[in-house]
């Protein structure tokens, strides 16, 4: 079986239309989906699952929640951070304050919350953009993480100022808290990831995607031919915070269990993910998968080599971690601006004319 | 100068013009201290093709971008299908069924053709946004109806081959189709056209007046075309306003407008004493 389109003939616009139109890509993608629900549970040991896969899910979604805003609408934020804090705490208060609630209903509910949120602070960028609105994203990360810390309120009074996560469960599998399995942890972070792509996927190739695309590409000629700059903004934030929240939801909920906002929620976070989605492509959904799992890969790959096998101290290795890291931003910046999704589309193009390139 | 009938009248080579759709009454627009438009009066029939021509400076782009909402002139008042149009956002306009097109190309460079083309059908699909996120029957039905619509404008301007292709990629001949494209693809009634051949060749200049009778044949969309070529001009429009520093100084059929001295004086200058 060859990759390539010949012989694959389309009859409708719809089947035109769809997210694989390569057979290949199909079956890659059905593949993939059997081994992340069927193999990967059983395969998989709970160092795997806490150090690499559980992580690269949470990042996946807000990465995803990031992209929409960055990379398809060209709104530049360094807030990430604050909002999945926001995920975080709307969970917290949400489940002790109605404890029967379903949890999956509440991480969808802490999404909502930092949906509000977000279009709240997204509001500058009705009138600024570029590096401005990066600023005024800036003041969200230190205000909310300020709110977080400062009022007894988010969380609960508590002596340490930290949130935990209580025991919750559904269909009698607990989700979250301690004796939360790890086989149940990961299937929670599985289908919200599959589902969230799956909601990314439509949204940005639909007429909503197009907006946002047009007035990254072009505001003002968008306007002109009848986008509301004002919903695709702000529907932009939007939906970009409801991805960021739940990703913090989940971070909070299923992954750390306790959470203290300036420092789990830190501006290093809102960094980290801003660099997975530029490393990965902005504008892509691909983008987003492969920016997350390199920049969670990466650490452990280095602290496996370096420090397990050659006795370097843990911090050098960590010193050496934030210099890769840095190199890479600054040669996918100047040499591929849409990032390891760009790389992965050129494999692709060439792939379809192997062997006979000409 | 005007004689036409009030009710429309049938044109040498068949076409059916309509009563006046958009009416421009003494509009002046000033930046500052600068007045870039002079009061300036002229109205646009329903199906004709309407040439706005003038030396470099002379105000048209402006015009252009009055007519589309982009510019709010000072003073004035713009009549369409005989109400006057309140203060309005530019994609406000663009939903009573004006569309344009720009002189430095203004397509979003980060998509394909077809994704270009489908953003101009915004005003036309009405499937929420949940619908969209779910991508749940009606929002798949909707987008497979209306890039069956898009379709058909690809089909019209001859540009299937490059349906797939990123904009960025387009040569600039090609890059002014697909924005003429996008613009039929909101279905408009009005279609403001500025300088859609500036910078092409011979051959392009061709296809692309082809395409403009065509379209106001075709879908009988009243069109208004900025352009410098005069032979283009004379050529394509049913009756043309003459601009020059921003005051009106002409305003006929082709033939009325060439013999017109202050015209002549305008394009070809005038002998000081």
């Amino acid at each position: 079986m060859l990759y390539r389109e010949a012989g694959d003939f389309k009859t409708s616009y719809a089947s035109d239309n769809q997210t694989f139109p390569i057979r290949f890509d199909r079956y890659a993608y059905w593949v993939v989906m059997a081994v992340a629900f069927l193999v990967l549970p059983m395969v998989m040991n709970d160092y795997w699952a806490n150090s690499i896969v559980v992580p690269f899910m949470i990042y996946v979604i807000a990465a995803l929640g990031l992209n929409i805003l960055i990379g398809y609408t060209g709104l530049l934020s360094l807030g990430t951070a604050a909002f999945m804090a926001v995920g975080a705490y709307a969970t917290f208060k949400l489940t002790t304050a109605f404890p029967a609630m379903p949890i999956y209903l509440v991480f969808l509910l802490s999404g909502l919350v930092t949906s509000a949120v977000g279009v709240l602070f997204g509001l500058p960028s009705l009138k600024i953009k570029g590096f401005y609105l990066a600023v005024a994203t800036l003041a969200a990360q230190f205000f909310l993480i300020w709110l977080f810390t400062r009022y007894g309120w988010f969380f609960n009074y508590s002596s340490t100022g930290q949130i935990s996560m209580p025991e919750r469960s559904m269909f009698g599998v607990t989700i979250t808290g301690a004796t939360a399995s790890s086989t149940a942890v990961y299937f929670t972070c599985l289908i919200f990831t599959v589902a969230m792509a799956w909601l990314a996927r439509n949204l940005t190739r639909g007429q909503m995607g197009r907006t946002w695309m047009a007035i990254r590409d072009m505001d003002i000629a968008a306007e002109i031919i009848g986008v509301n700059p004002l919903i695709a903004k702000l529907s932009s934030f939007a939906v970009s915070s409801f991805f960021v929240g739940v990703a913090g939801a989940l971070m909070f909920g299923v992954y750390l269990g306790a959470v203290e906002a300036g420092e789990a929620f830190g501006i290093n976070k809102s960094f980290l993910v801003l660099f997975m989605v530029i490393i990965g492509g902005l504008g892509s959904i691909l983008g987003s998968f492969l920016g997350a799992a390199f920049l969670v890969v990466l650490p452990v790959l280095l602290k496996i080599l370096l420090v397990d096998n050659l006795g370097w101290p843990a911090d050098l290795a960590r010193h050496l971690e934030i210099m890769i890291i840095g190199a890479l931003i600054i040669v996918v910046l100047i040499a591929e601006p849409h990032g390891m999704a760009a790389l992965w589309r050129t494999i692709k193009d060439k792939l379809r004319l192997w062997p006979f390139p000409h | 100068m005007l004689d036409q009938p009030a009710e429309g009248y049938v044109t040498a080579d068949g076409r059916q013009i309509g009563p006046v759709v958009l009416e421009l009454k003494n509009i002046t627009l000033r930046f500052g201290g600068v007045e870039a438009i002079k009061n300036i009066s002229f109205d646009i029939r329903e199906g004709e093709i309407r040439a706005i021509i003038g030396p470099n400076g002379a105000g048209k782009s402006s015009m252009m971008n009055v007519i589309s909402g982009f510019y709010v002139p000072q003073e004035g008042e713009i009549l369409y299908k005989g109400y006057k149009r309140r203060k309005m956002p530019p994609y406000q306009v663009a939903r009573t069924g004006i569309a344009r097109t720009f002189q430095n190309i203004a397509l979003f460079e980060g998509m394909s053709v077809l994704d270009n083309i489908m953003t101009g059908r915004i005003n036309l699909m009405k499937s929420g946004f949940l619908k969209q996120a779910l991508w749940w029957g009606p929002a798949s039905r909707e987008e497979d109806e209306h890039r069956a619509k898009v379709e058909k404008v690809i089909d019209f301007l001859e540009i299937q081959h490059i349906r797939k292709t990123p904009v960025a990629r387009l040569p600039y001949g090609l890059k002014k189709r697909v924005e003429l494209a996008r613009a039929l693809a909101a279905e408009p009634q009005i279609l403001l056209l500025d300088e859609p051949m500036a910078g092409m060749n011979v051959e392009e200049k061709e296809d692309m007046s082809r395409f403009i009778l065509d379209v106001n044949d075709e879908f009988g969309t009243t069109i208004v075309l900025i352009e410098h070529d005069m032979g283009v001009v004379m050529d394509l429009s049913d009756r043309v306003v003459v601009m020059d520093y921003g005051k009106k100084i002409g305003d006929g059929t082709p033939d009325e407008v060439r013999g017109n001295q202050d015209v002549i004086d305008a394009y070809l200058g005038v002998a000081h004493e």
